[in-house]
């Protein structure tokens, strides 16, 4: 028969062509690869051709600024965390049935999306001692930082909540649960998956406007580069550092939360 | 073990009723309006203990609606129901009270719904699903929870499931874990959403199968179905719905071989013609 005389050529034809899909994608990763080593060297070289840059000053001060890294990181891990808090209690009270907790729950988001984070940031650590409230400045910036992601995430959270599908709190109901059991046992875990990349870009921006909280003095990453940048009036090297770091803070970040993101993908969804 | 599959008085099939007990569920004069589409016009059943009732009607006549409203997932708009001695009364012009919303728990946990979706919950394991619900409302303890939970399974035939997630299981399994979920509180009533109606042909049978099994070991139960074949196998009343309305009701053979009503005859001779018309 045809088909058996062909059976032995089929395996190695298979092989060939997952080999030839394997090499194309390889040579896919490796210029994609180059592309920015060479974009990126040629920045660096273009930059230092100039003769305008000051290497001694990076050597001498980059690791003062790198120290604002770990600042950085801090302020936003903590914030993130603070800010899943708010933003769970805000979007169940939101998705309240109670008028007046929906409503103390869509004033604070709309108050808060509705002012500059810089002002909010301001605001606490400026504008309370008026009344007397002192607060330190990380604590401000952990603060305004929380409620600022806080009421973004509430409505990350509520259409999560939301997008766990009717029939789950209905088997729960038809089994006797209360409601509160229902929201912590069956939808909110639930609901949690689905937001959890969401978290994650929260995160990555979190990161990155954290550099606000510099303005109350906070001694982070771009407080660091504009303190020595102006006092040695190497202001284009002390941000390129407080740049680059950042970018790389950004680049590790959301490499994670890909992977993560992956692993939940994977999961028994 | 207690519950609705613990009679062993009557093993065989009688057509008669004699085996049936005392009331065990009774919804008087529910009605329904979604908006201004009345979708539920007075209807009274009254479901006795170890009986299996069928309702069956086109989409659309209301059979689904009605078995929601018997355990309060649709409020009705009129009307009571009483499950095992629990009254609860359709009160739709006023918020519901605590001690209303306790009713309602009542009413549901005396009841166990298997629903057309099935409905598992995908975050826990089999064995989760099943003792989530004894161990915190009926504060079983956990070890009797999961040797009531594994027998359960193993009378669905899924014992060695125990440990999967849902979606690893196909949707014959995943039903039958659901029904395996209800059973594990062990309700005086099981509700049945046509639990067939999003399977793959293949895979109803074996879902069937375990529910004529529950009726013939005398579970009491209500039953959404187009399953004709079932229903005349598994049931001891059949009742015909049109326009939310109880057109008329019997024996299996009777209703199915020879209804009196024209419209119960039209349904069937349709039906018999296209066994799968789109589903409520």
């Amino acid at each position: 028969m045809t088909v058996s005389a062909q059976a032995p050529r089929l395996p190695s034809l298979i092989e060939q062509i997952e080999g030839a899909q394997d090499r194309a994608r390889t040579v896919f990763r490796l210029k994609f690869a180059g592309t920015w080593a060479l974009l990126l060297g040629l920045l660096i070289f273009g930059l230092w051709a100039t003769g305008n840059i000051d290497t001694t000053f990076i050597e001498l001060w980059g690791p003062f600024i790198l120290l604002g890294a770990p600042i950085t990181i801090l302020l936003s891990v903590v914030s993130i965390f603070f800010a899943t808090l708010l933003a769970i209690v805000g979007a169940i009270a939101r998705l309240s049935r109670n008028a007046y907790i929906s409503g103390v729950a869509s004033l604070y988001v709309s108050l808060v999306r509705g002012t500059p984070l810089l002002v909010q940031i301001a605001f606490i650590y400026f504008a309370l001692p008026q009344f007397g409230i002192f607060i330190d400045s990380i604590p401000s910036g952990i603060i305004a930082l929380s409620f600022n992601y806080g009421a973004y995430m509430t409505e990350v959270f509520r259409a999560g909540i939301q997008a766990v599908p009717r029939g789950q709190r209905e088997a729960a109901a038809s089994l006797g649960m209360p409601e509160r059991l229902i929201m912590r046992r069956i939808v909110l875990p639930q609901a949690f998956r689905i937001v959890i990349p969401a978290i994650g870009n929260d995160f990555v921006a979190m990161v990155k406007d954290s550099a606000l909280v510099s303005v109350i003095s906070v001694q982070e990453l771009l407080w660091r580069a504009r303190q020595v940048g102006t006092q040695e009036f190497r202001n284009f090297e002390a941000l390129l550092i407080a740049a680059a770091i950042y970018w790389i803070m950004t680049v590790v970040f959301s490499f994670g939360q890909e992977r993560l993101e992956k692993r939940m993908a994977r999961g028994d969804r | 073990m207690t519950g609705p599959i613990e009679s062993p008085s009557h093993i065989s099939h009688p057509v008669t009723g004699s085996h049936l007990g005392s009331p065990m569920v009774r919804a008087e004069g529910i009605e329904k309006y979604f908006g201004r589409n009345h979708v539920l016009q007075g209807m009274d059943l009254e479901v006795r203990t170890r009986e299996a009732v069928m309702l069956i009607g086109r989409s659309g006549s209301g059979k689904t609606t009605f078995l929601r409203c018997v355990n309060f997932l649709e409020e009705p708009s009129a009307g009571s129901v009483e499950i095992d001695g629990v009254r609860v009364a359709a009160d739709p012009l006023h918020a519901r009270s605590r001690a209303h919303l306790e009713q309602i728990r009542q009413i549901r946990i005396r009841s166990g719904m298997v629903f057309q979706e099935f409905n598992l919950f995908p975050h826990m394991s089999v064995l989760q699903n099943l003792i989530e619900a004894p161990t915190r409302i009926l504060k079983v303890a956990r070890p009797e929870a999961v040797e009531r939970a594994e027998a359960y399974l193993g009378k669905v035939g899924l014992a060695e499931k125990r440990d999967e997630y849902p979606a690893r299981l196909s949707g014959g399994q995943k039903q039958r874990v659901a029904i395996a979920r209800a059973l594990c509180m062990e309700p005086k009533v099981l509700l049945f959403d046509e639990p067939t109606s999003a399977l793959d042909p293949e895979l109803i049978g074996e879902v069937l199968r375990v529910m004529e099994d529950l009726a013939h070991e005398g579970a009491t139960m209500i039953v959404v179905t187009h399953e004709m074949h079932f229903a005349r196998e598994a049931a001891d009343r059949v009742v015909f719905l049109e326009e939310g309305r109880i057109i008329e009701e019997g024996p299996p053979e009777k209703m199915l071989d020879n209804p009196d009503d024209d419209r119960t005859r039209q349904f069937l001779r349709r039906f018999l013609a296209s066994p799968h018309p789109g589903e409520s």
